[in-house]
């Protein structure tokens, strides 16, 4: 039988300082593969490498001398000593390493749960494997049960459902005040990195204007020019608030940029429409106490530090789910990957002949009864047509010289005669 | 008439408890089997009024019973409507388990028994009472939303309940809601007044009697006249719209059981 191996180091497992050393950047990934597909015993390979973690996938006949090449091969190309990172490498084997990869792909490994990114990267990682044809019958079916198992999490578990990073927060709790987005007015008070990082999703909304409030004119005006905005002076915030809905404080100001006094001054010209502050800067822009205002909410860095927590907690029970889900698909994959060895298809292979055989007999005489030596004639006539038959088939899966193509031949027999059924 | 009545009662509960288990637990599937048993209740209850209205020859609010029964399948029309219109799942959470107590109280009513007195034969009468219970389902519904609304506004204002957070739709969406709630409410209370009014006038020979229910009537009226007024032109909306939906409720259940418990007047035989 051939053994899966999954042979790898993650976040869990390795500081960030010995991870960056062990990766495999794109363009020397198709290398890597190739080289990976002629180590000992492997008949398939694919590895996938991300900031979080670096995972080679192999098929091996044998799994003992494929593993310390494997290893070996790490160190190589990366020009580092084994012994640096080898207590921090797993070795997954067969049912394991296909939980192991359902799990890394549903994103139940990552180091934020439900995060999606890490699908499409085990897709290209796929798709780069498959062109470089390192991928045979074993990884092929693995992949695509690891696709499916993915996507099924991901539609019926909450796993991805909750913003669990601070802009995705703030466009959460937008939606819970305003509804849908568009149409609304955002101002900015600050042109920082922060603003950029906590306005990137909420203005993916086809927000109706964006404002640009900055101490230094010029960078506000740059801002304001990234986001199809326009720039405005900072004596002009007080004016602006009676006609914005969002505003998205990050200012170095040591004091407060905006007080209570100036938004209880402005409600009455905004007809009391909702007004959401959302404040990362520290020390905080935005007077804590106008939350108590109606129709104004404020948020601050920790508030919306704690709304992710809480998401995450959410993600967190949805993954049990999702390890339900794997559960079974593992099972599942264990009886296929079992079944591609010689001697259970040969068995199958003749009870499914023998049980047609007797159908056909019991159909072809109607019921009639033979007497004694006959039936026994016509049954042994049966076994030795059934032995002719499967004879060759037999031969030339166990054929010694056929071992790298084994998979793909019990395969197709499996397929062509409907023997998972 | 009392089997079918019974079966809504049994269905509107049945109802509440889909949307309650839906509320908790979060499955399309309970919200569904909660609206369809809802619609399944109103269809008996409508067909418990039509067999009420056939027996009696006039509609049948001339015992608190029918009355409340009566109010009952006005707001559970009106919610559907709502729900079908604006796709407002949740406030099946707040409708069904109103319309499921409402209905509970009938049967445990004393009946008095039904005459037929004259004043019951007139159109003007069937117009009346129909507008002023649909619009009153209105303002309850209204009142729903706005207390949805202060839950969802406090949920967010302490940064605490997550519970109410993430069940609860839009601030926005609910305070639209109420607000058109009010204005269908405030538009059938008007019309179920200048009706009544016409009746007054045919039966009574005279528009305006100072009769307790017409004075709290009128006092509901310009509650709400004021609280659309104060939207329109200086924007009450969000938080004090809410309260305001919700004490208007409370003077018109004032004016609905409140009058005819402590005061006197012709309305009072309505609810005998």
């Amino acid at each position: 039988m051939h053994d899966i191996l999954l042979i790898g180091i993650n976040h869990k497992t390795a500081p960030v300082e010995l991870r960056e050393c062990l990766g495999f950047a794109k363009e020397r990934t198709d290398g890597a593969i190739g080289a990976l597909r002629r180590l000992p015993g492997v008949c398939e390979s694919l590895l996938y490498s991300t900031c979080n973690r670096v995972e080679l996938l192999l098929v091996s006949e044998d799994k003992r001398a494929s593993a310390e090449a494997a290893k070996a091969f790490i160190a190589e190309f990366n020009q580092i000593p084994l012994a640096r990172f080898e207590s921090a490498l797993y070795l997954h084997e067969n049912e394991h390493a296909a939980r192991h990869l359902f799990r890394v792909a549903s994103s139940l490994d990552s180091m934020i749960v439900g995060e999606p990114q890490i699908l499409g990267q085990i897709k290209d990682a796929y798709r780069q494997a498959s062109a470089a044809k390192t991928t045979g019958v074993i990884l092929n079916r693995l992949l695509h049960r690891t696709f499916f198992v993915a996507k099924r999490i991901r539609t019926e578990t909450g796993i991805g459902g909750r913003a669990v990073s601070i802009s995705y927060a703030a466009v959460e709790l937008a939606r819970k005040i305003f509804g849908a987005l568009d149409g609304k007015r955002v101002l900015l008070i600050g042109a920082g990195e922060m603003a950029e990082l906590a306005v990137e999703h909420l203005l993916r909304h086809p927000v109706a204007e964006t404002f640009v409030a900055n101490r230094t004119f010029e960078n506000g005006l740059a801002l304001a020019a990234r986001f199809n905005g326009r720039a405005i002076r900072f004596e002009e915030i007080g004016e602006h608030l009676k006609r914005v809905d969002i505003v998205i404080s990050s200012t170095g100001a040591p004091g407060l940029v905006i007080t209570r006094e100036e938004v209880r001054t402005v409600a009455r010209a905004r007809k009391n429409r909702p007004l959401f502050f959302i404040d990362i800067a520290v020390p905080r822009d935005i007077d804590p106490e106008i939350n108590r205002l109606d129709n104004a909410y404020v948020y601050d860095i920790d508030d919306l530090k704690g709304v992710i927590e809480e998401n995450i907690e959410d993600r967190q029970k949805e993954a049990v789910k999702g390890e339900r889900i794997i559960d079974e698909a593992v099972v599942r994959f264990r009886e296929w990957h079992e079944s591609l060895d010689v001697v259970p298809t040969i068995v199958s292979l003749r009870q499914k002949l023998d049980a047609m055989a007797e159908t056909e007999i019991r159909r072809t005489l109607h019921g009639n009864a033979l007497p004694p030596e006959s039936a026994q004639a016509l049954a042994r006539m049966m076994a030795a047509f059934i032995n002719k038959v499967l004879h060759e088939p037999t031969v030339f899966l166990k054929h010694e010289g056929m071992q790298a193509n084994k998979a793909l031949y019990l395969d197709a027999v499996r397929k062509l005669f409907k023997l998972d059924e | 008439m009392d089997a079918a009545i019974l079966i809504t009662i049994v269905l509107y509960m049945l109802s509440t408890a889909g949307y309650l288990a839906y509320f908790f637990l979060q499955r399309s599937r309970l919200q569904q089997a909660g609206l369809a048993l809802l619609v399944a209740g109103f269809l008996s209850h409508t067909a418990a009024i039509a067999i009420g209205f056939a027996h009696k020859g006039h509609i049948p609010v001339s015992n608190l019973p029918e009355t409340l029964s009566f109010a009952g399948w006005a707001v559970a029309g009106a919610f559907l409507v709502l729900h079908y219109r604006y796709n407002l799942k949740i406030l099946g959470v707040y409708a069904a388990p109103v319309v499921a107590l409402v209905m509970a109280i009938v049967p445990l009513l004393p009946k008095t028994p039904a005459e037929t007195p004259a004043v019951f034969k007139s159109f003007w009468l069937v117009a009346h009472v129909t507008a002023i219970f649909i619009g009153e389902a209105a303002f309850a519904l209204a009142a729903g939303a706005g207390l949805l609304y202060l839950l969802q506004d406090n949920a967010i204002k302490t940064k605490r309940s997550r519970f109410f957070f993430k069940r609860l739709p839009s601030l926005d969406l609910l305070d639209s809601t109420g607000y058109a709630c009010i204005v269908v409410g405030f538009s059938l209370l008007t019309l179920g007044l200048i009706t009544g009014l016409v009746y007054a006038k045919s039966f009574w020979g005279r528009f305006w009697s100072w009769d307790p229910k017409e004075v709290w009537s009128a006092i509901s009226w310009l509650y709400y006249a004021v609280l659309l007024h104060g939207r329109l032109t200086t924007g009450w909306r969000g938080r004090r719209s809410a309260i305001l939906a919700i004490v208007g409720f409370g003077v018109l259940l004032f004016t609905f059981l409140g009058v005819n418990f402590f005061m006197e007047g012709h309305h009072k035989e309505f609810t005998k």
